[in-house]
C-alpha cells in the first residue's frame, strides 16, 4: 500500500497518514467486569483478515475509518466515522 | 573452538554428512508437538530431549527450518535490558550462547564485539544510566560512556551526526555479540535429531484439537497427530495459532525490515545502536553492514519490504557515517514481528491444559533463542513455569503486572 484515499482529500501518498489501530467498541464502564475491561485494554483481534481501522490524514487533521485486509494490505473502502455509526444503527 | 572443525581442517576427506534425517511422515502419536521449526522451537526440542529425557517429540515446520525470523534478524545478542527480570533472562541466554559452539559442535561464529547504545538527548542519557545501574545490580557488564570513548571505539563516526542529533554519550555493553543465526537453527536441529526428535518440514498445522479445555492433538497437512502437549513457537504466526485454540493475546503483527550493504574491508568492530536515529548496524564476518530500523508503522501479516524503509534508514546511517554515502545496499527483507504492549515476551502455560506459548518476541527474539528453549522445555516437562519466565506469563496483562522493556528492547519508539 503506497497510496490511501482520504474521504475528504482524495488519494494521497501513505506518508501523509498515521495508523490509529483497529476500530473497537468500548464496553460500558459502568457495568463492565474487571476481566472484560482488562480484555478491552490489552487484547486484540490479531489474526489476519479484513478489519476496520482508524487512520489519520496528518495535513488536514482528518480521522477516518479504513477497511483493510491485514494479510494482503488491500484497502476495500475508506469513509468518515459517521458512516460507520449509520451502518451500525441500521443493523 | 569446536573440535570437529579442527579435525575437519586437518583431515584429508571432506565428506560432511547431512545434519539430520529428513523425516517425511510424522508418527501417529508424540509426547510433545512443537509448532515452528525456528531457533526457539528447535532449542526447546533439544533441551526437552537432553535435559528432561523427553525424546518422543515432533517439530512441525510449514516451510524449512530457520526460514522465518530466525533467518531474518540482525543476529545481535545482548543482555543490557531495563527490568531486572529481563536482564537476568537475557544474561542467561548470553551465557548459553558463549558455550553454544562447543555444546552443539558447530561453529556459531559467535563474535563478542561490544555494543554501544547511543544517546542523543538528555532523556535518553537518563534511560542509559537507568539501564546501566540495573545491569550492574544484576551483575551484567554495562556502563555509561562519554563521547571520547565512543570516538576511540569507532573513529569513523560523526559524533555530531551532521549537526542535528549530536551524541551526548552511550550505554556500553561489553558482552554484546553477533552470531551466525542459521547455524543456531541448524545446530539445535541436529542436536535434537541426534537425541531422537523428529523434525518434519513442509508440514503445516491446520487446527489444534482441544476438548474440555485440554489439548488432544493437532491436525496437520500430513494427517492427525495425537499429543497431550503442544508448544507454539511461531513468532509472527502466533495470532493464527492462538485463534485455533481461542486464546486472546495482546500481540499485534508488524513487519520489521533489515538490509545489508555490499561487502567492505573490516572497519566496524562494535555494534552501534541509536534509538533516536532508529538504526542499528554491525559488520558481518563477510564484510557487509547489517542494518535494521524501527518497525513498520501499521499492522501487516506480510514479509514484503518497502522503499520507504531503505530511504529512511540510509539517510540516518549517512548522518552517522557520511563516508558511506556511495556504498550500495544489495539486499533487503522483512520478518513478521509479534509485538507486545510492554515489549517483553509471552511465555509459559495458558488457560488450556497442554498448550504452551512461546511468543511475543517482537524485535528481540534471536538473542533469547537458547534460554527460551531451555526454560520452555523445563516448563513443558514439569507443567510449571520456569522461575526465569514468571514475569513473562500471559496472565500478566489481566493482572496489570506488565514487564516494561520499551526503553531497552528496540529502537524508534
Amino acid at each position: 500500500m503506497k497510496l490511501l484515499k482520504c474521504p475528504i482529500n482524495g488519494t494521497r501518498p501513505i506518508s501523509e497518514f498515521v495508523y490509529g489501530g483497529t476500530y473497537r467498541d468500548m464496553p460500558d464502564h459502568e457495568i463492565v467486569t474487571d476481566s472484560e475491561w482488562a480484555s478491552y485494554v490489552h487484547y486484540r483481534d490479531n489474526a489476519p483478515g479484513l478489519k476496520k481501522e482508524w487512520w489519520y490524514h496528518g495535513p488536514s487533521g482528518t480521522w477516518f475509518i479504513a477497511e483493510r485486509n491485514t494479510l494482503t494490505d488491500e484497502v476495500k473502502d475508506t469513509y468518515l466515522f459517521n458512516k460507520l455509526v449509520e451502518q451500525e444503527s441500521v443493523k | 573452538m569446536p573440535y570437529k572443525l579442527l579435525k575437519f581442517g586437518f583431515g584429508r576427506e571432506f565428506n560432511e554428512s547431512r545434519y539430520f534425517e529428513d523425516v517425511q511422515t510424522p508418527k501417529k502419536t508424540y509426547d510433545v508437538v512443537i509448532i515452528g521449526g525456528g531457533g526457539h522451537g528447535l532449542a526447546a526440542a533439544y533441551y526437552l530431549a537432553k535435559e528432561h529425557g523427553i525424546t518422543n517429540v515432533a517439530v512441525l515446520e510449514r516451510g524449512y527450518i530457520g526460514g522465518g525470523n530466525t533467518g531474518r534478524n540482525t543476529t545481535i545478542v545482548r543482555s543490557n535490558y531495563l527490568t531486572p527480570e529481563g536482564v537476568k533472562f537475557y544474561d542467561a541466554s548470553v551465557k548459553l550462547f558463549e558455550g553454544l559452539s562447543e555444546e552443539l559442535d558447530l561453529n556459531m561464529f559467535y563474535s563478542t564485539r561490544g555494543h554501544f547504545t547511543l544517546a542523543h538527548t538528555d532523556s535518553s542519557m537518563r534511560t542509559m544510566r537507568w539501564r546501566a545501574e540495573v545491569n550492574k545490580h544484576v551483575g551484567v557488564d554495562s556502563r555509561v560512556v562519554g563521547r571520547d570513548e565512543i570516538a576511540k571505539a569507532c573513529p569513523q563516526m560523526d559524533l555530531d551526526c551532521s549537526g542535528h542529533a549530536a551524541i551526548k554519550g552511550a550505554l556500553y555493553h561489553n558482552p554484546g555479540s553477533v552470531a551466525r543465526h542459521d547455524a543456531v537453527a541448524w545446530g539445535y536441529a541436529r542436536g535434537a535429531a541426534n537425541l531422537g526428535v523428529d523434525i518434519i518440514q513442509m508440514t503445516e498445522v491446520q487446527d489444534i484439537d482441544v476438548r474440555n479445555g485440554k489439548v488432544h492433538g493437532v491436525q496437520t497437512s500430513k494427517g492427525y497427530i495425537s499429543t497431550g502437549k503442544v508448544l507454539s513457537a511461531v513468532a509472527g504466526f502466533t495470532p493464527r495459532i492462538t485463534k485455533m485454540v481461542d486464546i486472546k493475546t495482546p500481540i499485534t503483527i508488524h513487519p520489521l525490515q533489515a538490509c545489508v550493504t555490499e561487502p567492505m574491508k573490516p572497519w566496524l568492530d562494535t555494534i552501534i545502536v541509536s534509538g533516536s536515529l532508529h538504526v542499528y548496524v554491525s559488520q558481518s564476518s563477510r564484510g557487509e553492514l547489517v542494518m535494521g530500523s524501527s518497525l513498520d508503522p501499521y499492522e501487516l501479516h506480510s514479509t514484503r519490504s518497502s522503499f520507504d524503509f531503505v530511504e529512511g534508514l540510509t539517510s540516518h546511517i549517512v548522518d552517522m557515517f557520511p563516508f558511506l554515502s556511495n556504498v550500495k545496499v544489495v539486499r533487503q527483507w522483512a520478518g513478521m514481528a509479534d509485538l507486545t504492549p510492554d515489549f517483553a515476551p509471552i511465555m509459559g502455560k495458558t488457560e488450556i491444559e497442554g498448550f504452551y506459548l512461546d511468543a511475543g518476541w517482537g524485535t528481540w527474539g534471536f538473542k533469547a533463542t537458547p534460554i527460551s528453549g531451555k526454560t520452555m522445555a523445563a516448563t513443558i516437562a514439569n507443567d510449571k513455569a520456569h522461575d526465569l519466565i514468571h514475569s513473562f506469563r500471559l496472565s500478566r496483562f489481566e493482572d496489570y503486572e506488565l514487564t516494561g522493556e520499551k526503553g531497552a528492547a528496540s529502537v524508534g519508539h
